[in-house]
């Protein structure tokens, strides 16, 4: 884990990191990740993945609206609404 | 005069049905019970009106003969499960003010069936630790001491420590908690309470606030196993808002608490008798093992021989499955915004400033190993993984009806203690993640003290769907150890009294 990798991720994940997070996160992650590496001992050659631990086909409800009309709702928690609308800093030039 | 917060949940139900208390008096107790340790920082979120006004409505319903299952009890709710018109925050900063417009399934469930509310308990941010110090609200206390004189403050275990840390003290007489690797289990064994999680799937997860959610599954806390059956009763069953929720008939979880256990055969898994165990914790297995046998069980040796691998499987599919949950809060529908240059600014500003450290680093784990190039290797590898450990538990119900196991590698801690390797941290819950992973019913139950006067739990692991059995030898053990589980504050008084 290099400072690199670390701040590929926090791009990915969109978290901004200041000098001294990368830092302690370079040595934390390593440290983690080297603890994670031990399950590549484990021959796992023959086993499917498991996904889910309930053998629940999805369900399928009937197609008809049975909620919605909620705007008001919808809105009530965002940080910023204008006629019905989320608010955000301009994404399209 | 008795002390109705001493009380047990179901002898509170039958003085309610008798007339003998009033479920105003009962809630009133409790809200003074909770002015009286707010040093523990066990809430978030007090709702007291709403709790007296739903504690008169009950009052009402027993006077009309109508009451109903939980009717004037006053319950504690883990601030992870979303309530109508009550802030629910998941002790974040990015939640802080987050005050949602629906109830979630399990709450609905709850108040349908009388509960009275107090309000919501505090947690490790986002059910993200082991000792509750991740919470942007605080750390919550143990209401425990140690018997040495030293004073530390404990920690209560975690994730749902303002649960367990709120019925331990007698401030609600049970509450819900959420359990993701061991977030009921091990906060109930170092609290001295009774912890269980259920099946993956018995309770819905509509409405909780999402971390790991092929894990998730929420549970109950109580000062005896019968209590957590009563609430447990109240907060199962399937629900079509949650996909994984099963469609399976509830049974009866108090029904068959009591009795012989005879016939039934109780597994030992040899792995989890792990190095540096401390010795008390290992006598006090030895013991739990007795004590079955002498209500007629049979003892039988297992091996889970991909236990070591629980761990590591754990901490990429929770980080996985916690990046991609946790990538919602973004500042734009709903949480904390701080504003940014562009858009990605604001993203990246918002999630920086709204999460701690611990969630931080688990965004990270997860988004790593869910990267290009590096998602065969690790998350693939741990899905695989997981059906090992899952296989393992089934080969050894071959063999036995229910596991016992310790519940955590040790007590309770002192607030700071662990906090400078993340890795010590997470290996607290060693014994809690396999049955986690296997999706398996689990409950930790009070079984001792150690040395320092501090609660020790055992587990009970059982197979899919079978509750009743493990509430069963868990009420078995809860007999046997013959322990209050009022804590013990350093003068040697029981908090409680």
């Amino acid at each position: 884990m290099d400072r690199k990798t670390v701040k590929k991720v926090a791009r990915l994940a969109r978290l901004e990191l200041n000098d001294s997070q990368e830092e302690r996160l370079v040595e934390q992650l390593g440290n983690i990740m080297g603890f994670i590496e031990t399950l590549s001992e484990v021959d796992t050659s023959s086993v499917e993945p498991l996904a889910s631990v309930v053998d629940n086909e999805l369900r399928l409800r009937d197609d008809k609206v049975n909620d919605g009309d909620q705007q008001e709702a919808v809105l009530k928690n965002a940080p910023e609404t204008a006629e019905g609308y989320f608010v955000i800093s301009k994404v399209v030039e | 005069m008795t002390d109705l917060t001493k009380l047990t949940l179901s002898s509170a139900l039958k003085k309610l049905k008798s007339k003998e208390i009033k479920a105003s008096e009962l809630t009133d107790a409790h809200l003074a019970k909770i002015e009286s340790n707010k040093d523990l920082n066990a809430f978030i979120t007090e709702t007291h009106d709403l709790a007296r006004q739903q504690a008169k409505q009950a009052d009402d319903r027993y006077a009309k003969g109508e009451a109903k299952a939980l009717d004037g009890i006053p319950l504690g709710i883990k601030d992870l499960f979303c309530t109508k018109d009550i802030r629910t925050t998941a002790a974040s900063k990015i939640l802080e003010n987050f005050i949602p417009p629906y109830e979630s399934t399990v709450t609905q469930k709850l108040l349908d069936d009388g509960a009275v509310f107090t309000g919501k308990l505090n947690l490790d941010e986002f059910a993200m630790g082991s000792s509750n110090t991740t919470s942007y609200f605080g750390n919550v206390i143990n209401p425990w001491k140690r018997n040495t004189g030293d004073n530390a403050q404990l920690v209560p275990g975690g994730s749902s420590g303002g649960s367990a840390a709120a019925v331990a003290s007698g401030m609600v007489m049970a509450a819900t908690g959420t359990d993701t690797g061991g977030s009921i289990r091990q906060p109930a064994s170092f609290c001295g309470i009774v912890g269980i999680k259920p099946t993956y799937g018995r309770c819905s997860r509509f409405g909780i606030v999402a971390f790991s959610s092929s894990l998730d599954q929420a549970g109950a806390f109580a000062r005896t196993t019968e209590d957590a059956a009563l609430l447990l009763q109240s907060m199962s069953g399937f629900d079509p808002k949650d996909s994984t929720s099963v469609d399976k008939a509830v049974p009866d979880f108090s029904k068959n608490l009591t009795g012989s256990l005879k016939g039934l055969k109780v597994g030992i898994p040899k792995e989890y008798r792990v190095e540096g165990m401390p010795l008390e914790i290992e006598n006090l297995w030895e013991k739990g093992k007795e004590w079955l046998e002498e209500e007629g069980a049979e003892v039988v040796d297992v091996s889970l021989p991909h236990t070591k691998y629980a761990l590591p499987t754990y901490y990429i599919i929770a980080p996985a499955e916690a990046s991609s949950n946790l990538a919602r809060y973004d500042g734009v529908r709903y949480g904390l915004r701080a504003p940014g240059q562009d858009i990605t600014e604001t993203y990246e500003k918002t999630r920086a400033e709204g999460f701690g450290d611990e969630v931080m680093r688990r965004i990270m784990i997860g988004t790593y190993v869910l990267s290009a190039g590096y998602y065969d290797a690790y998350y693939i590898q741990a899905q695989k993984v997981r059906r090992l450990i899952r296989d393992d538990f089934m080969n050894a119900y071959k063999k036995c009806d229910v596991l016992l196991t310790p519940t955590a590698p040790s007590a309770a801690f002192a607030i700071g203690e662990n906090e400078d390797d993340p890795i010590k941290m997470y290996l607290n819950d060693v014994f809690t993640v396999p049955a986690s992973l296997a999706g398996l019913p689990g409950m930790s139950v009070p079984a001792g003290l150690d040395t320092k006067g501090l609660p020790l739990g055992l587990q009970i692991i059982g197979k899919p769907w079978d509750e009743e059995t493990v509430l069963k030898v868990g009420n078995s053990i809860e007999r046997a150890a013959g322990l209050s589980t009022m804590p013990v504050t350093m003068d040697g008084k029981r908090s409680a009294a």
